[in-house]
């Protein structure tokens, strides 16, 4: 039987993916799919601790307040993106090094 | 016993879905592929709430992060490329640290979940939640909601004004 743990293994898999794509990646729009990711398996958890643990919906009420937020953060983030490209013309991050001195 | 069977069966399927295709957004070379791994991604964890009892969460996932947060990032990856530009290669760097450092939290984290003993009631859910998250919302978690609302209202407008185009 599916139980806690086969969910929780599938959340940190995702996590760590998501960690991956985060550290690996040059393009910014590929590191903000990492941070998805990331959101994505934090949900997995919260749902899932709310149908094994607790057996109310506060779980769920929490991954919708992520979902929302994750929303608010895209939409920031990809500001941030376009306007950084209007800027330096890249959005290779390894290329974004107009602060160092 | 069939069922059983099944219903592992079932499982199993959408966990694969969901780590495969983050595989691919994290290891395909082509910005696009990345896109439709993410595209599959969401569909897997989707799959993951519907099997978890959370029908309602399972529906706004499809409609907000299928229809609106993939559809932001499509528009990143197009706005931020050459039209002409159709291979759209992303470039990786300081591969080998990041796979260590992934292993190892992989690593970490799964053998926590999986030696402890969590504390396991299994009581069922309401079925289906949406009522009864609806009921959440406008009485224990009124003040909560009414901040995210403000916020995403904030975050739209910041991000709006980020991106326009100062006027000559």
């Amino acid at each position: 039987m599916i139980g806690l743990g086969h969910y929780l293994v599938v959340s940190m898999a995702l996590f760590s993916l998501g960690i991956m794509g985060v550290l690996t990646r040059k393009n910014a729009v590929n590191v903000l799919m990492g941070i998805e990711l990331i959101l994505n398996s934090a949900n997995i958890n919260l749902v899932a601790f709310s149908r094994f643990s607790s057996g109310n919906l506060n779980g769920q009420i929490f991954a919708i307040f992520v979902i929302v937020i994750a929303a608010a953060e895209a939409a920031v983030a990809l500001a941030i993106v376009l306007s950084m490209y209007r800027l330096i013309k890249t959005v290779n991050l390894d290329q974004a090094d107009k602060l160092k001195g | 016993m069939d069922m059983n069977i099944l219903s592992v069966v079932i499982f199993y399927f959408f966990a694969a879905l969901t780590i495969v295709s983050a595989g691919i957004v994290v290891f395909a070379r082509s910005l696009i592929y990345s896109a439709f791994g993410l595209l599959f991604t969401f569909f897997g964890v989707a799959g993951l709430y519907v099997y978890l009892g959370a029908d309602f969460l399972a529906a706004t996932q499809m409609m907000i992060y299928v229809g609106g947060i993939l559809i932001l990032l499509l528009f990143g990856v197009m706005l931020t490329h050459k039209l002409y530009d159709l291979n759209l290669k992303s470039e990786t760097f300081q591969f080998i640290p990041a796979l260590l450092i992934a292993l190892s939290v992989f690593v970490t984290l799964a053998g926590v979940a999986i030696r402890t003993t969590w504390h396991n009631h299994a009581q069922r859910l309401p079925n289906p939640t949406t009522a009864e998250i609806g009921q959440l919302f406008m009485r224990d978690y009124i003040l909560p909601f009414e901040v995210a609302s403000v916020l995403l209202l904030v975050a739209l407008i910041g991000a709006a004004m980020l991106v326009r185009r100062k006027p000559q």
